[in-house]
């Protein structure tokens, strides 16, 4: 191979000005895809972010249990939800060998139990409707960051306290270090000291949430023993479906991923991915035209020395392979320069595009997977580029070439 | 390798058409006759258009014959594919052109490496060494890391000679080597053909317009018509 990669090296180095077009076209092509997908991702990771502040990866909870759909809070039909339960709680058989379970799946990377239901607060002469939660706190604010959105007095979770919602405190009137009473539909009835407030940044969670110990809950849902369900976080948010499906064939009890449930956003997400895909697909045609048209003329004005190599023993292979591998280092090449020009440009991105609240709009940089993934299709599209030309180089009669 | 006159290429009816089985098809070799042997000089001439650079490229192997049986040191090519040609064009054939038909992208030595290269696949120093040393041959030692572009006419001509004979091959086709070529430059590349010739065992035909270089010929093969007309020795009449 060593003669084919010295003539194609010789010609692309001859072709200068070609060679820098071409070379270019292929730098801008991989740098557009790299920058577009960095975005997009960034984008979607953020969002989803965001929305996985208020929510567990994965929630499993008994089969068939239409009713306590409570702890997928996220949007407003939260009320309508809990106040359509009537029905008693249901907790999962088993759960501490449930819950030891998932501890050993793959991929899941925190388990807490919870107990939810509906309930009442009351302060005076306040009075509103809650989501009321039962949690362990070390292994709650695992699935959710509780900790991170405190806006008065602290994470305090333990027999006779509570943490609630800032807006559902507001509401009461109440603050840290007041108390407020929780009744429940199934006769419970308790006192707290308000520990801590948090914003989670979404009215219907600020407005009915309330944090009490695992036991506590127990004891007001009439669920001794119990836990309506086992939240997750899975070390991949987009695997979340995934692994739920495969808690559900391996447990038999329900378990529901947040793309399930925010299927709204994973559309916006599927229509995003979709629009780039179709824009990467068009760089893609748009760099190997280039390429190909460029190998093309270079073939034609080649004719004649494609005609000697031929005369003095080059096989058509041989010829065909020399174009063929002008493709390849273009493509390469192009790929490696427009690795370096998405770096740049996602660095500069860094400090000019900020979203409202002033953070970068690109978090995350290029990665590996990315740089290898555009070089390939670099590659890729350099060597199918050049089969047309290479091979009408291949054909060439050496007798014409030679002749003229 | 004693024996004297061993025989390096022969034609029987050769014949080659253009065009075939289109209503312009025609004729140009009408059953050629033809041998040559080992270290021959022979100058291939006749009128313009009556076939010489037909009958040249057929024997090089650049163009298959559309009739008749070729041997090229005894071997019938009819049987070999196109590998096959292509490989024994390599190895026995060197090729001299009117137009020079270096490669501009590569050095002086590089173009004469080339034949090599295609061979071997891959540049060593022996490669180089016969290079440099057929280039000193032709006088152009100094020439080396040329570009042809830096060359004269006549300097590219002698290093497309080098480059003919760098497999050391049993025959060199030239077509026209000295077309040019101004009347001085022409008679030193002449000579170079000439001394290679004596010098090795290398087999030359060589066509030309001139017939003062014709006549300096061992041997001259005149075409009419796409056939062959031969005048043997000389002195050879200048018309
Ligand atoms: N590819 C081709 N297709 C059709 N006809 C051709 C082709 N190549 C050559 N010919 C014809 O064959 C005839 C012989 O051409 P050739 O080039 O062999 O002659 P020549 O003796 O070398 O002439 P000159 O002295 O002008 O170089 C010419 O009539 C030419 O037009
Ligand atoms: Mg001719």
């Amino acid at each position: 191979m060593r003669f084919e990669w010295i003539v194609a090296t010789r010609f692309l180095r001859e072709g200068r000005m070609q060679t820098a077009l071409i070379l270019g076209g292929t730098a801008v092509g991989v740098a557009v895809i790299l920058f577009i997908t960095a975005l997009i991702n960034s984008l979607q990771v953020s969002l989803a972010t965001r929305t996985l502040n208020t929510q567990a990866h994965i929630v499993v909870r008994p089969p068939d249990d239409a009713a306590s759909r409570a702890l997928a809070p996220a949007d407003a039909s939260v009320a309508a939800r809990v106040e359509a339960r009537a029905q008693r709680l249901r907790s999962i058989d088993q759960w501490e060998a449930v819950f030891r379970r998932l501890e050993g799946t793959a991929r899941v990377t925190a388990v807490s139990p919870v107990v939810s239901g509906s309930g009442t607060a009351l302060r005076g002469n306040a009075n509103r409707a809650i989501a009321l939660f039962g949690i362990e706190p070390e292994r709650y604010v695992r699935i959710v960051k509780i900790t991170d959105f405190m806006v008065a007095g602290e994470f305090r979770v333990s027999p006779g306290n509570a943490v609630i919602g800032v807006e559902l405190a507001a509401d009461l009137g109440a603050t840290v270090g007041d108390r407020i009473r929780v009744t429940t539909p199934e006769g419970g009835n308790d006192v707290f000291l308000v520990t801590g407030l948090f914003d989670l940044g979404v009215k219907d969670v600020n407005k009915r949430w309330a944090l009490v110990p695992l036991k506590t809950a127990q004891a007001l849902l009439a669920l001794p023993g119990g836990v309506t369900n086992v939240d997750l976080t899975v070390d991949d948010i987009f695997a979340a479906e995934e692994v739920a499906r495969l808690i559900e064939g391996g447990t038999g009890l329900k378990a529901e991923s947040w793309m399930a449930i925010n299927t709204q956003l994973l559309a916006a997400f599927d229509n995003q991915t979709m629009t780039t895909r179709v824009i990467r697909a068009f760089v893609v045609l748009i760099v190997a035209l280039g390429i190909a048209s460029v190998l093309v003329v270079s073939v034609v004005q080649k004719q004649k020395e494609i005609g000697i190599l031929r005369a003095m023993g080059a096989s058509p292979g041989r010829i065909m392979r020399v174009f063929l591998i002008q493709g390849a280092i273009v493509g390469t090449a192009g790929a490696v320069v427009g690795s370096a020009v998405a770096a740049a440009m996602v660095a500069v991105a860094k400090r000019v595009l900020l979203a409202e609240d002033g953070t970068p709009l690109i978090t995350g940089g290029i990665e590996p997977y990315m740089l290898a993934g555009g070089a390939l299709v670099a590659l890729a599209t350099g060597l199918l580029a050049a089969v047309a030309p290479a091979r009408r180089a291949a054909k060439l009669d050496p007798v014409q070439a030679i002749r003229g | 390798m004693s024996g004297a006159n061993r025989e390096i290429l022969r034609l029987e009816g050769i014949r080659k058409s253009y065009n075939v089985g289109t209503p312009v098809e025609a004729e140009v070799l009408h059953g050629v006759d033809l041998s040559l042997d080992e270290g021959e000089f022979a100058a291939l001439i006749g009128p313009s258009g009556s076939g010489k650079s037909t009958l040249l490229n057929t024997v090089g192997l650049l163009e298959r014959p559309t009739g008749g049986r070729l041997f090229i040191r005894g071997r019938e090519i009819g049987g070999l594919d196109e590998a096959g040609l292509t490989e024994l064009r390599g190895r026995t054939i060197g090729f001299v052109f009117q137009f020079h038909h270096l490669i501009p992208a590569f050095t002086a030595l590089e173009n004469v490496m080339m034949p090599m290269l295609i061979d071997r696949g891959a540049p060593d120093a022996p490669m180089r060494e016969r290079a440099a040393w057929l280039l000193e041959q032709v006088g152009l030692a100094a020439a080396a890391a040329k570009k042809p572009a830096e060359l004269s006419g006549g300097m590219q001509q002698r290093v497309a000679i080098a480059r003919s004979l760098a497999m050391n091959p049993p025959l060199v086709l030239a077509d026209e080597p000295t077309g040019n070529l101004d009347t001085h430059t022409a008679d030193e590349i002449f000579e170079l053909l000439r001394r290679f010739n004596a010098e090795s065992r290398t087999a030359f035909l060589i066509v030309t317009h001139d017939p003062r270089l014709a006549a300096r010929c061992d041997r001259r093969i005149e075409l009419v018509d796409g056939q062959i007309v031969e005048a043997k020795g000389p002195p050879w009449p200048v018309d």
